[in-house]
């Protein structure tokens, strides 16, 4: 298949808040330590989103607007794919919980705050961008599989695409059930045509081959704790330049085989 | 694009299980909506709900128990569809075919249930309650992916009430890219609570019985539904996906952007990708979900792109909005539209809107259909409009 190009990528984790920092630490050139991650304001949300956009949608537009300070592409022109395995179970338990009481009474804004592709609507608020915008899930393979869907949205659609993966903890009940362990959130911006800023050219391929694990055990917690962190073994590749394939899961039988290339 | 071929396709929704069951409904003018009981429901309103399906799921399927899941296989088991995959299948291999599924709130109705059996001194959730089977969102798409024996590449869509349309250009881009060879798309999504008093918080859901573009409509009806198709370019069928158009309004997250802006833009790049002038659609389904902003926005949007001539409808007075399956839906009665040549009239629709200027059918038409036009438009902005037609 021919290539896809990597413009810039962005970081939001315990111990990795941003693409500039987490790249050297990613590269070995610091110890990861799972600090927590730092909330930092939304610069783009306007004054009325940023009253009701939730944690998790502050999470996935760290990540977002982080790999938008690698790129000189307007965000307004960027198609998105948004990939979460559960968005904001923090919702979900209120909704339930307030289906559990009498009257029954669901905050309007916990509603059209509640659908999957909140984050994606914010994000097109934002940056004003009006193009195609997906959101999806594949359980823990959800960042391969949002990888695969923005790849061929390059490839069939020749846009250039901003992917945000974004999962955060669900408060208990829900916690015990779906255990998310620390937010993180991860996001690249693919083009069809390379530029002097390309990290990596990528191919993808359905592989049976076993996922990439880390060697440092409290950056292999960070990827096995929240389905976005499972993007982690690409990040190092990009960071380190390095050029060998990495296996991430996507969901089913099979997972996802990244090969990088020199742009 | 290249005509992405629609080798199979299946129905159930309020109307019943299968295609035959909706043509006939369609031609006959018979409403799936009906004031019936739901849950705990108290809230006064219309409901499709699907009749005859909710039966548990047992061996090997158990552990996907839940009302969606219950309702894709009730779906999956009509009109020879497994056949048509197992097919595929066998020509492909079961890793050579994706899933793209879409749904709004998956099996969340569970956890509705689970909520309520909660322990009341430890808060805990009952053991029965598996969240990853049922109300995650993704559970829906490898519940299909099990049920067919695929393994291909596979994702659940939740872009709200666009969720089953977008499966299409989801699909036409994986086997464009060459990522597989073919695919199953759909959508679920069942009734539950949380979309009835969710809707009802924004007082969306109509008393009255759902009446798209009528000058005295309330609002939406809440229904359910599950449909599928097999995509498939070397498929022998006279049916095909002809293009996909997506925008983003980019303007509210649970209101439509009232000139219709994203609207048009995905009309129009349907028809752009399908080489298609305006005028050669002969029919447009239209998401026409039966609130104020919508109808008028939505028909505003057409009015500009097709003129104040093409005929238009929405079907959701038979069936009720059924959400994230409202795409795979209306996907179905465009393609049943052009199988069988009639194109259905806006169901329960009195006296049209006088703000409201597309041609907006009141009687079923007999005619030839060769090409149809739908919408569907969710919240967050999410449009999707696909264009379907005929291969003679």
């Amino acid at each position: 298949m021919t290539a896809v190009y990597v413009e810039a990528a962005g970081l939001a984790a315990p111990g990795l808040p941003s693409w500039r920092e987490g790249r050297e630490t990613l590269r070995g050139e610091a110890a990861y330590l799972p600090t927590p991650l730092p909330s930092r304001a939304s610069a783009m949300l306007p004054a009325n989103e940023r009253r009701r956009a939730t944690p998790a949608v502050r999470l996935a537009f760290q990540a977002a607007e982080d790999a938008m300070q690698g790129t000189l592409l307007p965000a307004s022109g960027l198609a998105t794919v948004f990939a979460s395995s559960d968005a904001d179970l923090a919702i979900i338990h209120r909704i339930c919980t307030a289906l559990t009481t009498t009257p029954r009474v669901v905050s309007p804004t916990d509603f059209h705050n509640s659908v999957h592709n909140a984050a994606a609507g914010y994000w097109s608020i934002a940056a004003g961008a009006r193009n195609a915008s997906t959101t999806i899930s594949a359980y823990d393979g959800s960042f391969a599989a949002g990888l695969f869907e923005a790849i061929a949205q390059v490839k069939a659609d020749e846009p250039d695409v901003l992917l945000v993966a974004f999962d955060l903890p669900a408060p208990e009940p829900l916690n015990a059930r779906r255990l998310i362990a620390h937010p993180a959130a991860t996001a690249l911006v693919l083009t069809h045509r390379p530029s002097d800023r390309t990290l990596a050219a990528i191919t993808c391929r359905a592989t049976t081959e076993a996922e990439t694990t880390h060697a440092d055990e409290a950056l292999e917690n960070l990827r096995l704790g929240n389905p976005a962190a499972r993007a982690l073994p690409l990040m190092q590749s990009l960071a380190l330049g390095s050029r060998d394939a990495v296996i991430l899961p996507m969901g089913l039988g099979s997972n996802l085989a990244i090969e990088l290339h020199s742009p | 694009m290249k005509p992405l071929t629609v080798d199979s396709y299946t129905v159930s929704s309020a109307l019943g299980a299968g295609r035959a069951v909706h043509v006939e409904a369609l031609r006959a003018g018979t409403t799936g909506l009906a004031r019936t009981s739901f849950d705990t429901n108290t809230l006064d309103c219309w409901l499709g709900e699907v009749r005859d399906f909710d039966v548990p799921l047992t061996g090997a399927l158990s552990e996907w128990d839940c009302r969606n899941n219950r309702l894709a296989e009730f779906a999956l088991s009509q009109d020879g569809f497994e056949g048509a995959v197992a097919a595929a299948r066998a020509r492909y291999g079961a890793t050579r075919v994706g899933i793209f599924i879409g749904t709004s709130t998956s099996g969340v109705h569970h956890t509705e249930l689970a909520y309520r059996a909660r322990d009341e001194n430890t808060n805990r959730l009952p053991a029965w309650f598996d969240q990853r089977h049922t109300q995650n969102i993704f559970s829906v798409a490898a519940f299909v992916a099990r049920r067919l024996g695929l393994s291909g590449p596979a994702f659940a869509i939740s872009t709200a009430c666009s969720s089953s349309a977008k499966v299409f250009a989801a699909a036409h881009r994986a086997i464009a890219a060459g990522l597989c060879e073919a695919a199953v798309v759909g959508g679920v999504d069942s009734l539950c609570l949380t979309t009835l008093y969710g809707f009802n918080s924004l007082q969306l859901i109509s008393g009255d019985i759902c009446r798209p573009a009528d000058c005295a409509r309330q609002g939406i009806s809440i229904g359910e539904a599950a449909g599928f198709a097999l995509l498939d370019a070397s498929a022998e069928s006279p049916l095909a996906l002809l293009g996909y158009g997506e925008s983003s309004d980019a303007y509210h997250m649970s209101s439509p952007e009232p000139s219709g802006r994203g609207a048009i833009e995905s009309m129009r790049a349907a028809l752009t990708r399908a080489n298609v002038d305006a005028a050669a659609v002969d029919y447009i389904n239209l998401h026409g979900t039966g609130t104020v902003a919508n109808d008028i926005a939505e028909c505003r949007a057409v009015c500009e792109v097709f003129g104040l001539s093409t005929p238009c409808s929405s079907t959701k007075g038979w069936t009720g909005h059924t959400l994230g399956a409202a795409g795979i839906v209306e996907a179905s009665v465009s393609l049943l539209a052009i199988e069988h040549g009639f194109m259905p009239r806006s169901l329960n629709t009195r006296s049209r809107d006088q703000a409201i200027e597309a041609a907006i059918l009141l009687e079923n038409r007999i005619a030839p259909v060769r090409r149809v036009l739908t919408n569907s438009f969710g919240f967050g902005g999410s449009n999707c409009s696909l264009l379907f037609g005929g291969l003679s």
